[in-house]
């Protein structure tokens, strides 16, 4: 039994799209996390944080019904494009970007709200607007944070399960990911053609959260940013 | 420079408005601001009302009395609950007309104790960091000429790990005067170096400001720096302005407690007055003691026999004999026992007894060659002029609208 190929590609190219996306998106979630003074700021902290305890299963079931046509997210969907979001890659990508959320938020907050404030008011006191301030200063000493975030939101799709199980089912090359290639094979007793592809998939993470942790350490050290 | 300063036309309608700025041609820095704080222990309330004129104001006081926060309402980093705040006719805040600008519109130059320059830019980026919305050939230009000006040229492509801390100095005053701010605001700068560089670095700010006559609002809890800078000196404590004038009306002749506390009398008494002398300018003070009181003879200052007030000594005017002193200017000889001596760095510091203590402080040298030991005899000798009369407690200031430097209440009426 060979390895499932198209299985892995299309996780791939789900998990590159994710983190993407929650790298565009994270970023002013994540700066408004970190600074802003809101009293209830913490009841938005713990929804961002939901994911990372709520069982895939509960996150995937309310996906799917909030992306089901019985929901208004769902008819607008189907009135716009002619068919319902739920077992497609799309609903997949909606999934998995809730899922993995906090895994791009935390680090990213995380490494804003450690930004000097200092460095932040000499911004606004020469003239820099909120947003120059952001992309000139805040951003590049937080280079590292960004780094851990996007690596995890990616490393984190990878390897989903349950919500891609829920929100897309088993549709091969369309909704079919690695792990659930996995599951089947064992259902299937298929130990040696699972084992094959488990390996494949822990070697594979492995080596991106490698990479990506060698490049971090440099950038741990404050060095001028060219 | 080649930037020339462009609040000439402000400067005109202020100094027309403000009487006798003449020689310090440029915007006046009102601030009028009261704002509750949340202080570590307790709570209290931050009151200044004081006008900056173009040249260096001192803000001086003991840490926690507000005067870093004055910067930040200025610079628009803290929000007042109320007040004004307006360089020259142009108005940063103001809370009955609605007017708060934010930070990046003030035009308020802001040096912090940290410096807070950018890790990630050399220091030419970090100077040209305030002016990126110039043209590229202009933005280099400006920042050469400022580079100079403050003599780190050479450092231009260094980062700001890669100089030391005068460097840093020179780096971040650089970085703020390059946008020809229209006030500066600077929080201890230089707390940190040594006084040479200290000084030379002064040297340059100030003939920078001879140029660009702007008000310099400078916080620092340092003596020396508020004699080499102060043209005016603010005092401040627990959130209140309590003195304001020249360095050496404020520091010398300091006539609130609070200051001379600050300032360094290591003697403050109670006295009474017994006598006044008009036609030798002196006075007579009382100073209760045990059994028996301490009779000193101070400069006269308006009050009347039987007033009670304060009077402050540095430890360093009175001056130390082993025997009974004869044929001296000085008035005030007291006798006196060495209850105890202690060596501090390079001076020694005795305290001696006689009805009151006072602490007076010698050379390691003048210990040794008069073999002070404790419980030795010794006299006290006090030149009238070194004996500071202070008002008793903090007396509010009457703000009557801008009180101007010297004009405070006299604190014995």
């Amino acid at each position: 039994m060979a390895i499932d190929w198209q299985a892995f590609w299309l996780t791939l190219q789900l998990a590159i799209t994710v983190s993407a996306i929650l790298l565009v998106l994270g970023l002013p979630i994540a700066w408004w996390i970190a600074f802003s003074r809101w009293r209830w700021k913490f009841l938005i902290e713990a929804v961002v944080a939901l994911p990372i305890v709520l069982p895939p299963t509960v996150l995937g079931f309310y996906v799917l019904v909030a992306l089901g046509p019985r929901s208004p997210l769902g008819r607008w969907w189907i009135a716009l494009t002619g068919h319902t979001l739920a077992f497609t890659f799309s609903g997949l990508v909606i999934g998995s970007i809730l899922y993995s959320l906090p895994f791009a938020v935390q680090p990213f907050a995380a490494s804003f709200a450690s930004v000097d404030h200092k460095l932040i008011a000499a911004s606004a006191t020469l003239g820099a607007s909120p947003l120059r301030t952001f992309f000139r200063v805040v951003a590049p000493l937080s280079v590292a944070g960004l780094i851990t975030g996007t690596a995890l939101s990616f490393a984190h799709t990878m390897g989903e399960f349950g919500v891609v199980l829920m929100v897309g089912g088993n549709i091969p090359g369309v909704t079919r990911t690695v792990s659930i290639d996995i599951f089947d094979r064992v259902q299937a007793s298929d130990y040696v053609a699972a084992n094959q592809t488990a390996l494949l998939l822990l070697a594979f993470c492995f080596a991106v959260l490698a990479v990506v942790y060698s490049v971090n350490r440099k950038a741990w050290i404050v060095r001028p940013i060219k | 420079m080649s930037a020339a300063p462009t609040d000439e036309p402000a400067a005109i309608a202020v100094s027309s408005s403000a009487s006798a700025q003449n020689k310090n041609a440029g915007p006046l820095l009102e601030v009028r601001i009261r704002k509750g704080i949340a202080g570590q222990n307790q709570e209290f309330v931050l009151e200044a009302e004081f006008r900056a004129t173009p040249g260096f104001t001192i803000l001086f006081g003991p840490s926690g009395a507000g005067k870093t926060t004055v910067l930040d309402c200025v610079a628009g980093l803290a929000k007042p609950d109320s007040g004004r705040i307006a360089i020259g006719d142009r108005v940063l805040f103001d809370t009955k007309l609605g007017i708060d600008l934010p930070v990046s519109k003030r035009h308020v130059g802001y040096v912090f104790q940290s410096l807070a320059l950018f890790p990630h830019l050399s220091v030419e980026r970090n100077v040209q960091y305030g002016v990126t919305h110039l043209p590229q050939s202009e933005r280099a230009a400006r920042a050469a000429a400022i580079l100079q000006a403050f003599h780190i040229s050479h450092l231009a492509q260094r980062y700001p790990r890669e100089i030391s801390g005068g460097e840093s100095q020179r780096a971040a005053l650089a970085r703020t005067l390059v946008t020809d701010p229209a006030a500066l605001l600077l929080d201890e700068p230089l707390a940190a170096l040594d006084s040479p560089t200290k000084s030379k670095i002064i040297d340059d700010l100030r003939q920078w400001n001879q140029e660009h006559r702007i008000p310099i609002l400078y916080v620092t809890h340092s003596r020396e720096e508020v004699f080499a800078l102060g043209e005016c000196v603010i005092v401040f404590d627990g959130g209140r302005i309590v003195a304001q004038g020249t360095p050496h009306d404020v520091i010398e002749a300091p006539r609130q407690e609070t200051v001379a506390q600050l300032v360094g009398f290591e003697n403050i008494f109670d006295a009474v007055v017994e006598s006044v002398h008009p036609e030798r300018g002196t006075m007579t003070c009382r100073i209760a003691g045990e059994g028996g009181p301490v009779v000193l003879e101070t400069p006269l200052v308006r009050g009347g026999v039987g007033s009670a007030l304060r009077v402050g000594i540095r430890a360093g005017d009175i001056l130390l004999a082993t025997a009974p002193p004869v044929g001296l200017s000085a008035r005030n000889v007291i006798p006196g026992r060495i209850a105890s001596l202690e060596q501090r760095d390079v001076i020694v510091c005795a305290r001696v007894k006689y009805r009151v203590e006072m602490e007076v402080h010698l050379t390691l040298a003048a210990r040794d060659s008069l073999q002070l030991v404790p419980g030795r005899e010794v006299w006290l000798v006090i030149k009238t002029h070194s004996c500071h009369l202070m008002s008793i407690g903090i007396k509010k200031e009457t703000t009557s609208a801008f009180p101007q430097a010297g004009q405070s209440s006299h604190p014995l009426k």
